[in-house]
């Protein structure tokens, strides 16, 4: 049985982690055309290949702005909103309100995508400008917003109620309290709502197709590749990418398990936030 | 082999403008389009972009003339269309094919281009212009072409059998042959084997391919685009229809695998064009960067990168011989006078492969009643489960 469980659990891990090792493995091919399936030698001309390509370039900086614009922002929003559902008087107030912002995670991405498409471009003819940046922000932020107050709900759930009012109690402002009481009981939740607004607008290409006017990210770059083979610089470009966020990984955790007990406290808390 | 082309060139063109047609080009945008930005819409990978040592066009467009570039790319005609008909987005420049560039101008999309900006206009191909997609020359300049060939692998298939697309409806290749994955495309095999236009509008010709394809279907492994290099090269697939212009990087890199043109009944021959989109509000820039495209050395220099061929003799001839001998690259006069090219469809009949498309893939118009069959089942089953947990509660209240 224990054997079973074993190699369960391996093929799983092998299926999540194979693709990523397979381009990983192909981003160092030494093909001088696009060969996906030969490999012929190690080479990092791909990786050369990558940093002298501005068009990858740009859409990669688009990307990576919106995504932390985004993710700051609509952390920011999400959480005040959360917090003003949470206090909100009666259990049917509340209910509707949790149905209203959870109705755009259900609902399709591609008419969440043209209805915004729509609507900026009636906002935008108004304002005489062109849909680009701007936005793409807006649209981003609006469809993280849902997922970060679905994340920080539950921290303010399990926080005791009475605590905001017991600190204000033992002489704190209601500012104060709020910083110095409230926020860390939930920052797991705000933390967890960041990462997972920052994932889906770097993921994002359904609404960022129709909402992008005449900028483009990095999925709508990949996609538009697809007449041809996609490029291996692509392949380098997301062995990168991966790097990056295990290297942030890994530096949060030593800092954590580094410094104080309070610090643990809250790694711990943000685990359990996350599962 | 391309890329040291391309440096070649790109080393060539950087060092001095060549060409006086380039240069006064150049200084007339210049004098009231400097510091403009357009917005250029291409297919993917579509440019030559300075990797490797190729030149990186609109860097060098932009040094020359003043005009900034803000390139962008796309897959398909149609998302194209769908991009330029949603209003959202405002181009200066796109790449259209043949019939998608005959669309757009019968829909008053495209701007009429003012030819005394692009003088370069001048190396186009007396065979290129005029054609049947926009027959007075108003809206277009090509920029590339190329014919549909077949990918087949030396091991299995012998090269004689591929110069007829019959190759394609042969069961002793069953589960080894790849289709197009895009209705116009897989029509057109089709009716070339029946020996009809592209560009038919009767309903029974229409009707005969889709039987035609709806015969084929069971040989065929899948209907793909771009993992038709990876089936082909892996050794899955042994038969493939493909664009001429992307098939040299794979003939080149894989022994194995070779590339004809059917002879015997003719070819679809395509052409993508730039054109200026209704409403571009930099419409001067843009024709000085389709005259800078037309350019001899650029086009040269591009379409060693691109892979696809050059309309313009004067580009030709700065290519190395190896390519432009290249029957892939470059077939002899008698398949392009077999070949013909797509132009717009009525919608009636546009509708009409819509739905003759899906019959091939999806199997039959029977396929409805399922449809209906399961989401009504779907839906009892989802009632059934309303009911019980309503039941429950009910139950639990008491």
């Amino acid at each position: 049985m224990k054997f079973v469980s074993k190699l369960y659990t391996t093929l799983i891990y092998l299926f999540l982690y194979a693709p990523i090792f397979v381009l990983i493995l192909f981003s160092f091919n030494n093909s001088s055309t696009m060969s996906r399936s030969v490999f012929s030698g190690f080479s990092l001309r791909w990786y050369r290949q990558l940093f002298e390509d501005r068009l990858i370039l740009v859409a990669l900086r688009n990307t990576l702005l919106i995504a932390v614009l985004a993710a700051v922002v609509s952390t920011v929003l999400g959480t005040i909103g959360a917090i003003g559902i949470n206090s909100l008087k009666g259990k049917w107030a509340r209910r509707t309100a949790m149905n209203i912002t959870n109705l755009p995670m259900v609902n399709p991405e591609i008419v969440t995508g043209v209805s915004m498409m729509l609507l900026f471009v009636i906002a935008m003819r108004m304002l005489n400008t062109d849909l680009g940046m701007g936005s793409l922000m807006i649209a981003h932020i609006t469809f993280c917003l849902p997922y970060v107050i679905m994340s920080v709900r539950p921290k303010l759930l399990q926080m005791d109620a009475h605590l905001y009012e017991a600190a204000q109690d033992l002489g704190c402002t209601p500012v104060q309290a709020f910083f110095k009481v409230v926020l860390p009981q939930i920052l797991p939740g705000i933390i967890t709502g960041a990462i997972m607004a920052f994932t889906l607008s770097i993921d994002d290409f359904v609404i960022s197709y129709f909402t992008s006017g005449t900028t483009q990210t990095l999925p709508i770059y990949i996609y538009s590749m697809t007449r041809k083979r996609i490029s291996p610089e692509i392949n380098a470009l997301s062995t990168v990418l991966f790097a990056v966020i295990l290297a942030l990984l890994f530096i949060v955790n030593v800092r954590q398990s580094g410094s104080s007990a309070k610090t643990a406290r809250l790694q711990d808390a943000a685990e359990e936030g996350e599962v | 082999m391309k890329k040291g082309i391309a440096l070649l060139l790109a080393a060539v063109t950087a060092g001095t403008a060549l060409l006086p047609a380039s240069a006064s080009s150049g200084s007339s945008a210049k004098s009231k389009d400097t510091g403009v930005t357009i917005n250029v819409y291409n297919w993917g990978e579509y440019i030559s972009n300075g990797t490797d040592g190729t030149l990186d066009v609109n860097a060098e467009f932009t040094k020359r003339t003043g005009i900034r570039v803000n390139y962008t790319t796309y897959d398909t005609n149609e998302s194209l269309y769908s991009k330029l008909a949603g209003g959202g987005a405002e181009y200066d420049v796109i790449f259209p094919s043949d019939y998608m560039v005959s669309k757009l101008s019968e829909e008053g999309m495209l701007e009429k281009l003012d030819f005394q900006n692009i003088p370069n206009f001048q190396y186009i191909d007396r065979k290129f212009r005029n054609p049947k997609y926009d027959p007075q020359n108003a809206y277009s300049v090509p920029y590339t072409w190329g014919v549909v060939g077949i990918f087949y692998n030396k091991k299995y298939v012998k090269k004689e059998e591929t110069e007829s697309w019959d190759v394609l409806w042969n069961k002793k290749y069953a589960g080894k042959i790849l289709m197009f994955d895009n209705p116009r495309d897989a029509f057109g095999i089709a009716q070339k084997r029946l020996g009809y236009s592209y560009n038919t509008t009767d309903v029974n010709e229409w009707e005969a391919a889709a039987t035609l394809l709806k015969e084929q279907k069971p040989l065929v492994q899948a209907y793909v685009m771009d993992q038709i290099f990876d089936k082909m090269d892996s050794g899955e697939a042994w038969l493939a229809p493909y664009y001429a212009g992307d098939a040299a990087t794979l003939v080149g890199e894989n022994p194995n695998i070779g590339f004809t043109i059917p002879t015997k009944e003719g070819t679809n021959f395509f052409v993508d064009a730039a054109c200026i989109p209704k409403g571009s509000k930099h419409k001067s820039a843009a024709e000085a960067y389709i005259n800078f495209l037309c350019d001899p050395q650029i086009s040269a220099a591009n379409l060693s990168y691109i892979g696809y061929s050059t309309p313009e003799s004067a580009a030709k001839k700065l290519l190395p011989k190896e390519v432009t001998d290249n029957p892939i690259y470059y077939p002899p006069q008698s398949i392009l006078d077999k070949s013909e090219v797509f132009v717009n469809l009525p919608d009636k009949t546009n509708t009409l492969i819509d739905s003759l498309w899906a019959e091939v893939k999806m199997g039959g118009t029977g396929d409805t009643l399922t449809l209906v069959l399961v989401l009504c089942g779907f839906l009892a089953l989802y009632l059934a489960i309303v009911v019980f947990k309503w039941r429950k509660r009910k139950k639990e209240m008491e």
